[in-house]
């Protein structure tokens, strides 16, 4: 009986510690210290939030963006969620050549042309943020030529989108979508 | 696999290796109430929380007090979850206004924090409000694995002390690991990944206008310091429905690379606890040192069939179900890393892996959790298969079995064997139950051998307190909610009780120098042995259940057939 009285007095005092005291130091340290990461790292244009720089989204269809990866769920967050198709799944095999041809035919490649797979494979996620470097010059003549830019300058904006591994070691080359259309956009309008 | 990524994996068990000792020094002082750096901080917050809560510390418990008072604490832990998630819905600190949760998932859910497991049979960002994943979740983040591992260091007296009586005090065990290793990890764990990315604020949700016109709605809320202790206290629980690959669950190579390690960090760090407690650090790191086999074993053979072709799209390296910032390599890393270490989070979609990659996973979950496993509870799973290997050396020389000087007799390895037991019978049993009802089956995502793996990952996750999933079984149904808390139970309680007895009746023992004739646990030959012994149990209970599910469907995919 007398454990049962400390242990609910114990689970009061360890709740007030870990799930109050805890939780309010590190909003507070946070929010101080890093205030745009904390909130979502949002990016706004005219006053308006876009989006979050950590989030993707469905750019597929417009042929004047870069479009995003495969998403289980259309890039809607609530909730995230991954295929969870697996390695001998007819479904997946069937929907992979459907998105292969896809790429190509909206970019104007040859048949025999390797797509990088993670625009034929949807995210673990379904928000991934990048694509790889590859993917992104795929798109680049698509692209310009929507827009009616150079493919030189596409390029560039490109190279500049590309993210190196983290302190050398962490991590493999990356573009971040949302923010190389940010830039293209800007691109054209100025 | 490039070079730069094979040094990415080199460089991350080497910054493990060099932290095991510090980390693990620090415990060993902590727990046996010797002055450390924080001392002066955290003593007087220590003893206001021992007045408040009328814990006598100078007071020592027997085996019944200890697990009495664990217990205690657990199922009240278990009641105010379950509570705190049906009346959600009238509670504040809701922006999204969410929902209470049903019984059968409050049930589930509740049972899942309290014993470390952390399935998650819901969606955070669609199901938890922020007073729940604070109140609730993230309390039983700290407490579950405090409780983790003062049975640890509770066995560990019971192994290193001369015929005495009593195993320590689990209240004093449980606030010291919460206040001096938990919470000044988790800090700052949770500042370095919000300096990434994590968010961390109550804000509601927002709505974003896309590049394309539409409404995206990004959820918010106190993600940061619930990921770092879910992390920390291998917990697993994600703030949201796709845990560590969430971009604001893990944001960056580094936010990656920081998570792994502390999912990681205290389980192998207690191993040289453990050392310095018994007085020989040697015997702590012949345990690190069979773990570390076992995972890099596990590991080799889940990159080279991930980096293998799948015929049936002709691709090596398939992306479906990983994030692009990670990439496959430390996709399999910490897949690797959270089926060892019972963490259970998950930064790639597992059942998307190959059938080999997912096999292993499961594999290491079958084992027992015990490649450095649950913080605490890998160490005593392993030290179970320890006192096995024991006896069995000992059957084998024709010599009563030792270890640390103290005799292995009929209770201990009575004992040793309900704890191997129970778990893996769950596992069995219940997955055989689940393969031939109709509320089992109907709920697969995938047809054909994967769709069997789905059930036996449920299981063997649930039973061994791991908490990842195949995830495309819908395991938000009465049948499995009820189930697989069942599961829950059995895995934590039949494996800590058993435990606690024999650090009961191991603690009241004389200690023997040891003779020519002592098997030594300190060098190769014996963690040879271990590992040995545990593939050896692993295979004998787990061949069969393994075979219809990953081996049979890598013999299919290999020869091309889909479902």
């Amino acid at each position: 009986m007398k454990s049962i009285f400390i242990a609910l007095r114990m689970l009061v005092v360890l709740t007030i510690l870990t799930g109050v005291i805890y939780p309010l130091v590190v909003t507070l340290a946070a929010q101080a210290v890093f205030p745009a990461q904390a909130n979502g790292s949002l990016e706004t244009r005219d006053g308006v939030v876009v989006g979050s720089s950590l989030i993707g989204q469905n750019m597929n269809g417009d042929p004047s963006y870069f479009w995003s990866r495969p998403s289980a769920i259309g890039y809607s967050p609530l909730p995230s969620s991954g295929s969870n198709l697996g390695p001998t799944s007819a479904t997946l095999a069937q929907t992979v050549a459907e998105r292969a041809a896809a790429f190509r035919e909206a970019n104007a490649l040859p048949e025999d042309a390797v797509v990088p797979t993670e625009m034929l494979f949807a995210s673990g996620s379904g928000l991934d943020p990048h694509i790889s470097p590859e993917a992104a010059r795929l798109q680049v003549e698509r692209v310009a030529a929507a827009r009616g830019l150079a493919v030189e300058q596409v390029n560039a904006l490109v190279d500049a989108a590309i993210e190196a591994p983290q302190f050398v070691f962490l991590g493999q080359p990356r573009v971040n979508v949302l923010l190389l259309n940010l830039a293209l956009d800007e691109a054209a309008n100025g | 696999m490039t070079p730069l990524e094979l040094l990415q994996i080199v460089i991350f068990f080497g910054v493990l290796i060099v932290l095991t000792p510090l980390l693990g020094g620090f415990m060993a002082h902590v727990f046996a109430g010797e002055r450390t750096l924080l001392t002066p901080v955290l003593r007087p917050v220590e003893g206001i929380i021992y007045r408040l809560s009328g814990v006598n510390a100078t007071e020592e418990q027997d085996w019944h007090g200890y697990a009495i008072a664990l217990i205690a604490f657990n199922v009240l832990g278990f009641l105010v979850v379950f509570l705190l998630q049906l009346a959600q819905g009238a509670l504040p600190l809701n922006p999204a206004g969410l929902a209470s949760v049903e019984p059968a998932l409050a049930f589930n859910t509740a049972t899942s924090f309290m014993t470390n497991t952390n399935w998650q049979s819901y969606a955070g960002e669609t199901t938890m409000s922020y007073a729940t994943q604070m109140l609730g979740l993230a309390v039983q983040n700290f407490v579950s694995a405090a409780t983790g591992i003062a049975v640890v260091i509770a066995l560990t007296r019971g192994l290193a002390r001369r015929t005495a009586h009593t195993l320590g005090n689990f209240w004093v065990d449980l606030v010291r690991a919460t206040l001096y290793v938990l919470l000044p990890v988790s800090l700052i764990l949770a500042l370095l990944l919000v300096s990434q990315g994590v968010v961390q604020n109550f804000n509601a949700y927002t709505e974003a206008t896309t590049l394309m016109g539409e409404t995206q709605v990004l959820p918010q809320g106190p993600a940061a310091s619930q990921i770092a202790i879910k992390q920390l206290g291998s917990n697993g629980g994600g703030f949201f429905n796709v845990n560590s690959a969430h971009p604001f669950e893990n944001p960056t190579p580094l936010s990656n690379f920081l998570q792994m390690l502390s999912l990681l960090l205290i389980a192998a760090a207690l191993t040289n606890t453990y050392g310095r407690m018994i007085g020989s650090q040697r015997q702590g790191w012949v345990i690190f040192g069979a773990m570390l086999t076992l995972l890099a074993a596990g590991l080799s053979l889940m990159l080279v069939s991930e980096y293998s072709a799948n015929p049936m799209f002709g691709i090596a390296g398939v992306m479906e179900g990983k994030e692009v910032r990670f990439g496959i390599t430390n996709s399999i890393l910490w897949g690797a890393a959270t089926t060892a270490a019972s963490n259970g989070s998950v930064n790639a979609m597992h059942s998307s892996f190959t059938p080999l990659a997912g096999g292993i996973a499961m594999l290491n979950m079958l084992l027992g959790e015990i490649i450095f496993g649950g913080v605490g509870a890998g160490l005593y799973g392993m030290l179970i298969f320890v006192i096995l290997t024991v006896f069995i050396a000992g059957l084998m020389v024709g010599r009563t079995p030792e270890y640390l000087g103290k005799k292995i007799e009929a209770r201990e390895i009575q004992m040793a064997i309900v704890a191997i037991l129970l778990p893996s019978a769950a596992v069995l049993l219940m997955t055989a139950f689940a393969s031939v009802t109709e509320a089992g089956l109907s709920n697969r995502a995938n047809a054909g051998p994967h769709g069997f793996s789905e059930i036996l990952y449920a299981f063997a996750s649930a039973s061994n307190n791991n908490g990842s999933a195949f995830a495309g079984l819908n395991a938000n149904t009465p049948f499995y909610n009820v189930l697989l808390g069942i599961a829950m139970w059995i895995g934590r309680f039949g494996v800590i009780v058993p435990v606690l007895a024999i650090a009961g009746s191991m603690v009241g023992k004389k200690t023997a120098p040891p003779s020519p004739g002592t098997f030594p646990t300190d060098g190769a030959v014996f963690a040879g042995l271990l590992i040995a012994v545990i593939l050896i149990v692993g295979a004998l209970t787990f061949f069969p259940a393994l075979t219809l599910g990953p081996i049979v469907e890598h013999l299919l995919m290999a020869a091309g057939r889909s479902f």
